[in-house]
């Protein structure tokens, strides 16, 4: 497993989910993205959006004013 | 052993695309969806701004559908290839600045794309005939898919009986007799159809989910460029746009001025790109400044900042401005009355 972040701060939705979206292509499956944002509407977005894709919300938190998303990668293929 | 179909939906978060996906995901076809951001869309993100907003959904309505569906959701970013549809559309603009026809074709074109990459073998869209004045008329309904170069490989599936028959129908893939022949602009038969699949809470946002349908909206994008003595823009014009009250009090600039504490929170991102101000000696808006305002025009700037703040009644208000390369400086204004802003300077 490895740890990614990646910064979405200042994005308003959709962007932090397609941001996410584009950077989990590029991990494997097992593999953790910090995702870390301002828009609250990411807290509902990005757990959704991993939801039908088969991906694991491990953590929402706040941390000095961000939103940060910990999810896991799975993938099938 | 037959073959596994699969179709991608272009899902709007409205009910149409929603019911679309729905009967043919009845009828055994794998289906994933795609949603096309432009930067127009309403979506739920003004909502994240607003303050006053905050209680209502946040929810995008695109994801919030696939998670009802249980199905794939591929959002695909368009920001930068709109600009050419909505600076140059082939077939011209609706009621407002909404290319609508050109933007199903572009829409359906990017589905098109994703299903050649994905080798998926048709698209499906929510339309129903008759249902739009600019693009969901009979007779335009084929432009769309000649354009898009989805051809007959694009079904609709709530109207399809009163369409010619598309590739997926032809072939068996699905069956025609069990998709939709709703017409017109009517809602009750989509209503209905949405009550016997068991959904409920789906948006049904008025006057559809693009800002470029509304009218304010327009005036504001067309004040930008002609302000700017030309048609272009950047995403960050088009994101300032949904946000705060638009004042111009001279040709020269506008005045973008927060309505509430959501507002000043999203502006105060944008604050480094502009000269801004705001009331140092009460609470109040944070207002940016889009253009050059002269030593004058600083001061009028920073008499309308403060007749929305809560210093608004006082006889002097201190109103700091920043400017651009960091300089600073602190006003002391008598705020304007609410008559001294003639309605004009609105835009």
């Amino acid at each position: 497993m490895t740890g990614f972040t990646l910064d979405a701060r200042n994005l308003i939705c959709p962007l932090p989910v397609v941001r996410t979206q584009e950077k989990v292509e590029q991990l494997d499956s097992g593999d953790e993205l910090e995702v870390f944002c301002t828009d609250p509407a990411a807290l509902h977005d990005i757990p959704a959006w991993c939801r039908i894709h088969g991906h694991q919300v491990v953590e929402t938190s706040e941390r000095r004013g961000d939103i940060v998303v910990r999810l896991r990668v799975h993938k099938l293929d | 052993m037959t073959t596994q179909r699969k179709a991608v939906a272009l899902i709007s978060g409205g009910l149409d695309s929603m019911l679309a996906a729905k009967i043919i995901l009845n009828q055994g076809i794998h289906v994933e969806g795609v949603n096309i951001f432009t930067g127009f869309c309403v979506a739920g993100h003004t909502h994240a701004i607003r303050a006053r907003d905050r209680n209502k959904s946040m929810r995008n309505h695109a994801l919030w559908v696939a998670d009802q569906l249980g199905i794939k959701l591929h959002i695909i970013d368009v920001i930068e290839e709109y600009k050419q549809v909505l600076l140059n559309p082939k077939h011209g603009y609706g009621a407002n600045l909404n290319p609508c026809l050109d933007c199903k074709g572009f829409m359906v074109r990017k589905a098109r794309e994703w299903m050649d990459q994905h080798r998926f073998d048709f698209i499906i869209t929510g339309e129903v005939v008759g249902q739009r004045p600019k693009s969901q008329l009979k007779h335009k309904l084929p432009i769309i898919a000649r354009e898009s170069e989805a051809f007959d490989r694009l079904l609709r599936p709530l109207s399809a009986q009163v369409l010619e028959p598309t590739l997926p129908e032809r072939a068996g893939w699905v069956d025609r007799e069990k998709l939709g022949r709703i017409t017109g602009r009517s809602r009750k038969a989509q209503m209905a159809m949405a009550d016997r699949f068991g959904f409920s809470g789906y948006s049904q946002p008025a006057g559809g989910c693009c800002f470029l349908t509304d009218s304010n909206y327009s005036a504001k994008l067309r004040d930008l460029w002609r302000m700017r003595g030309e048609r272009r823009y950047e995403f960050d014009d088009i994101m300032l746009l949904k946000v705060g009250r638009h004042l111009r009090p001279r040709p020269n600039f506008k005045l973008i001025v927060a309505r509430d504490a959501g507002e000043n929170r999203f502006l105060h991102g944008f604050s480094k790109r502009f000269t801004h101000l705001y009331t140092d000696s009460h609470p109040g808006p944070l207002a940016l400044i889009d253009g050059h305002a002269s030593r004058d025009e600083l001061e009028l700037a920073a008499r309308i900042t403060a007749r929305f703040g809560q210093g608004r009644a006082a006889s002097q208000v201190r109103v700091k401005v920043t400017q651009r390369d960091g300089h600073q400086q602190v006003l002391s204004v008598t705020p304007l009355s609410q008559d001294q802003i003639p309605k004009e300077w609105y835009v």
